[in-house]
Formats: structure tokens, sequence, C-alpha cells
């Protein structure tokens, strides 16, 4: 008698209170095994590189050793070393590091811009509207890796901020769209009109009332941002307009591979990071289809 | 109809314009000029100083500008000072070989998306929709060049049934079938890696297509009037599918642009993307421009071209 009393206090407090988004995510991803892993791979693997990276020497690991290239793996070198001496383990760690914060940099940086652009856009509709997303869809248009390897060219001063800045600036308008359409509903719900009637601030109903309203689809765009611009990165530093040589990321040492030998004998140098490469893209990924799910009821699992 | 499609247009030009603004910014911006790559060191800087009032390089920016698109529409793309000639003779060897590239990466992405896309999307929830959506998922997550590399490792190098660089054997005399052969060889590999990736939103897009379709009234009354299976699949269900995906041809224009840099980069496959790299390495800004130029301007009309085909699809669109 006393338990069914105690469930029944719980189904009422359930009803009242609508569960929140951090709890509807961890329903949605101990329900999916993949999502699980994933996240706790990223989790594991994130805390190992930062951490390690603060105890491993870098010079030290990017210091050129003539008398040790292109060794195959062994007990002093897990990886075995590049062409010019360097210990592949100790730049699979850096490179993963380095990947990982700028992959979050651009993402971060894209998502301040977008999530305002697509807020002004969106909520001003009309005039304001056609002109910005005009500017957008020619943005949208441009060929964006030549853009940006020709603009990593020629900047003078490059280092790797100017990078994130140059990839930003091409790389906004996809999640500015997505805002804007779902600003362009929010703003004629009542909670925006009736705050408009009230005489609320635009820039108030803008920033502190429809903004939190579409955080859920903001975090799920950024999460699978986040997985397409670590692979970005890491392709334009493949092709070598990334990150330089001496902060090495994951792409640069794929960039090895593009030597004929490199690719067919000596596997230890480009492999591991192909495979992180794509194991990081992926848990991303299923991270941010989790998400999506959290953030869509229909979409639920549990 | 001819309202949209001319509305349409008259976006483009801006665009265009546009696009040649930010071209020539990055013209400007880049170190050096027409002059200081072909002239000897030994001239006076007075007599080099002189040349360029004459060549109007010292002139205000709009009309260097004014200069530089007059000699644009005259197919005047300047000179490549690594390869000494003009940049128009330079690129046209390449755009050919490029275009074949582009042409055959087009035919495999259809030809993996329409059959793939139809299974996953008719027999949904079963397994071979779930190897078909596992294929996707893993293909939007593997960035193109990894997964170019894997193939030129396995079939180049470990099973060397292709070639591993070069758009034809070399000595081949062209016109004949070897020839030909060589060619075709020698593009399989860079065209079907890239069609592999990125025909995996054309199979998502069509298979949600179907699966919604499906369930459209239209579809319970061709069933219902007794039309087979097959019928209902091939002419009530693919004829409203396929219009969409017909409509994205322009955008895998533009999308294939991006994927050609890296496949022809890996492949050592001589078309435009590889030129474009080559020349920012060897700073010679003049193709690095007017490569930007072009895609960018293939790119503007590969999106014209979808929106035209869409808006004949879709009648919706044209009210806009």
């Amino acid at each position: 008698m006393e338990t069914n009393n105690v469930n029944g206090q719980d189904q009422v407090q359930d009803t009242t209170k609508s569960p929140s988004g951090a709890s509807i995510f961890w329903r949605e991803i101990t329900r999916d095994k993949m999502a699980l892993i994933s996240l706790i791979f990223l989790v594991l693997i994130t805390a190992f590189v930062y951490g390690i990276s603060l105890f491993l020497n870098k010079e030290e690991i990017v210091r050129v050793d003539l008398f040790s290239i292109h060794q195959a793996p062994s007990e002093e070198f897990w990886l075995g070393t590049d062409y010019g001496g360097r210990d592949v383990f100790g730049q699979l760690i850096i490179g993963t590091r380095n990947s990982l914060s700028i992959g979050i940099l651009v993402t971060l940086m894209t998502g301040i811009i977008g999530i305002v652009y697509g807020l002004v856009s969106g909520y001003f509709g009309g005039q304001v509207d056609n002109m910005m997303m005009r500017i957008l869809d020619f943005f949208l248009i441009l060929p964006f890796l030549m853009v940006v390897i020709a603009f990593v060219a020629i900047v003078p001063t490059y280092s790797v901020w100017t990078f994130s800045l140059i990839m930003t600036a091409f790389l906004w308008m996809g999640i500015a769209r997505l805002i804007r359409s779902k600003v362009l509903q929010e703003k004629e719900l009542d909670y925006a009109q009736a705050s408009k009637t009230l005489g609320s601030s635009n820039f108030k109903i803008m920033f502190l009332q429809v903004l939190p309203n579409v955080t859920s689809l903001i975090v799920v765009t950024m999460t699978l941002n986040l997985a397409a611009n670590i692979g970005l990165e890491s392709g334009l530093s493949f092709l070598g307009f990334g990150f330089p040589e001496s902060t090495p990321s994951l792409g640069t040492l794929l960039s090895y591979a593009t030597n004929p030998q490199t690719l067919e004998y000596r596997w230890w140098i480009w492999v591991p990071a192909a495979v992180l490469i794509l194991l990081l893209m992926l848990a991303v990924r299923n991270v941010g289809e989790a998400l999506k799910r959290a953030a869509d009821a229909r979409q639920r699992r549990g | 109809m001819w309202k949209f499609i001319v509305r349409r247009l008259v976006i483009t030009f801006p665009q265009i314009i546009l696009l040649s603004l930010l071209v020539f910014l990055m013209a400007e911006m880049m170190p050096g000029d027409a002059l200081s790559g072909l002239l000897d060191p030994n001239i006076d800087p007075a007599a080099i100083e002189e040349q360029r009032i004459k060549l109007g390089l010292n002139d205000p920016w709009h009309i260097k500008y004014a200069d530089w698109v007059a000699g644009l529409v005259q197919g005047d793309l300047g000179q490549s000072f690594k390869f000494k000639m003009p940049v128009t003779e330079l690129i046209e060897q390449r755009l050919v070989n490029s275009f074949w590239l582009g042409v055959a990466t087009l035919i495999f992405t259809y030809l993996i998306a329409i059959p793939l896309g139809i299974t996953s999307g008719r027999y949904n929830d079963t397994w071979a929709d779930q190897m078909i959506t596992g294929y996707t998922y893993i293909g939007f997550a593997t960035p193109l060049f990894i997964f170019a590399l894997v193939v030129l490792w396995i079939f180049g190098f470990q099973l060397q049934w292709f070639p591993t660089s070069g758009s034809v054997e070399p000595g081949m005399v062209p016109g004949t079938f070897e020839y030909v052969l060589s060619k075709i060889q020698h593009l399989l590999l860079p065209s079907l890696s890239l069609a592999l990736i990125t025909t995996v939103n054309t199979v998502q897009y069509l298979r949600s297509e179907i699966i919604d379709t499906k369930q459209k009234d239209f579809i319970i009354t061709a069933r219902a009037k007794g039309a087979s299976e097959s019928r209902v699949y091939n002419r009530h269900i693919l004829r409203n599918s396929l219009l969409p995906i017909a409509a994205f041809f322009g955008f895998e224009i533009t999308g294939l642009i991006g994927g050609t840099v890296f496949v022809e980069q890996i492949f050592g496959y001589p078309g435009m993307g590889q030129l474009f790299l080559e020349s920012v390495v060897g700073r010679d800004y003049s193709v690095v421009t007017s490569v930007v130029l072009l895609f960018g301007i293939a790119s503007i009309l590969g999106a014209l071209i979808s929106d035209i085909i869409l808006s004949l699809v879709d009648p919706r669109i044209r009210i806009k």
C-alpha cells in the first residue's frame, strides 16, 4: 500500500514538471549503445590528449632527428617515425589535440556568427531578410575549398588564428540558414507576439526570448558541424594548407601518404591518423544524432 | 514560369560581379604583379616604374578592376609566370581532363544512388535497407581524402589493378582505341572513389522521398485501382521521387568542385584541381585567381540550373 502511494506521488511529480533537457538526453543516449560508446570514447580521448600533452615535450616530438628516419614501430617509437625521424605516436597525440581544438574553435565562431545572422534575418524579415539571404546565398555558392586555400596562401602573417578565421568566414552560412528558418516560425508564436505587444525591445525578444527556444537546434547543429569541421581541417592540412608542419594535426600525418613510398610501405605513419579521424568524426556524429533525437520528441526512442 | 527564370537570372549577375570583386581583391592582396615575374633583375628600377605606369599598374583600384574585367570578357586571363604561357591555354588542357572526371563521377553517382535509394526506400526497415543506411551513415562521416587514399592503396598499390597516377599512359597516340581505353582506366579509380562518397546524399534523399511518397493518397488510389506493385513503384512513386533528384543535378556540380581537388591530388590526375594546388604552391597567382574565378562561375551556373529545373518540377517554388 505504501509503495503504491510513493509511486503515485512520483507520477504526479512527473506530470507537473517536464524532464530537463539533460535528463532527456541522458535517457536517449543510454537507449542507444553506439551513442553511449561514442560519448565515452570522446570523453576519454579528449581527456587523454589534453591531459598527456601537458606532460609531453612538444619540442622533443617535432624535432628533426636524421638518425632515425622512417623507422618501423619499435619499443622506443610505438608507431615508428616519419621522414624527419619524428615520433609518430607523439605527433598523433598532439595532432588529435590540435584537430579537436581547431574543430571546436571554428564551430564556436561559426556558431556565434550564424546565430546572430540567422536571428536578425529571421526576426526582422521582409526586406532585411531578403537582402541578408542574398548575401548568404552568395557565400554558399563559393567553391569553399579553393577560396579558403587561396586566402591561406596569400595571408601575410599566417597562424592558427588566421587559419580558423578564414575557415569561419566561409562556413557560417549553414547554421545561419537553419536558425533563420526556425526563427521565422518562432516569432509568429504567441509568446513572442505577446512580448512585443507589451513593449519589449527587439533585442530583448530576439536574444532573451526567441534564442532560448532555439537552443536545442543550435546544440544539435553545432555538434554535427563539429564533426564536419574536424574533417575539413584535416582535409586542408592534408593538402598542406592547414596547420604548419611544426604544429602537426591529424591531416599533417596523412599528408605524408602523398608520397607513394610512404603510402605503400610505411603504414604506421598514416593509417593510425586515418583511423583516428574516422573514429572521431563517427563518434561526434553519433552523439549529435542522439542529441537530435532528444531534441525532437517524435524521434525519441525512450 | 518565364517570370521566375528571368528573376533568377537577374540574381545571377550581381553574384558574378560580387565573385569577380572577391577574386580581384584576392589578386590585389597577392604579392607581386604582372611584371615582377617577367623582368630581368638587372633592369634599371626607373625603367620598371615607367613600364608599370604604362601598363596601368599604378592606377587606382577601380580602373584596374575595369581593365581586368575588360580583359576577362575578351578571354584574357593573364600570363602564367611559371609555365610562361597564357593562362587560357594552360587551363584549356586541364579543363578537358577535369570535365571527363566530372562526367564519369556524375554517371557513377547516379548509377549508385538510384538503385540503392529505390531498394532502401521500397523495402525500408529490411536487412537490405539497414545495409544501405549503414553505408550512407559511414559515407557521411568519412572524409573523401581518407577514402581516396585507402582506395589508391588497395587497388592501385596492393592489387595493382589500376594505374596510380596520370590521365593516360605515356606514348599513346590520341584517337586510337587503346588511347581511349587507357583514359578510361585512369579515370575509373578517381571517379569511383569520388562518386562513392558524394552519392550518399542522393541515396538518403531518394530513400526518404520514396518513403514519403509511399503513404500519399494517390498511391493508395493507384493500388485500389488494382495497379500491380511494380507499376505502382515504377510509374507512380518513382516519377514523383526522381524529379527532385534531377533538380539537384546543378548542385552536384558545385559539390564536385571541392572533391576534384582532393581526388586529383591523390590520384595524380592532371586536372584543374591539381593545377590549382600546383599554382598555389608555386605562387603562380594569375593561375590561382583564374581557377577560383572559373570554378566560382561554374558553381553559380550550377545553382542556376538547379533552381530552374526545380521550378519546372515543383510549381510551389515559382510562387515565392
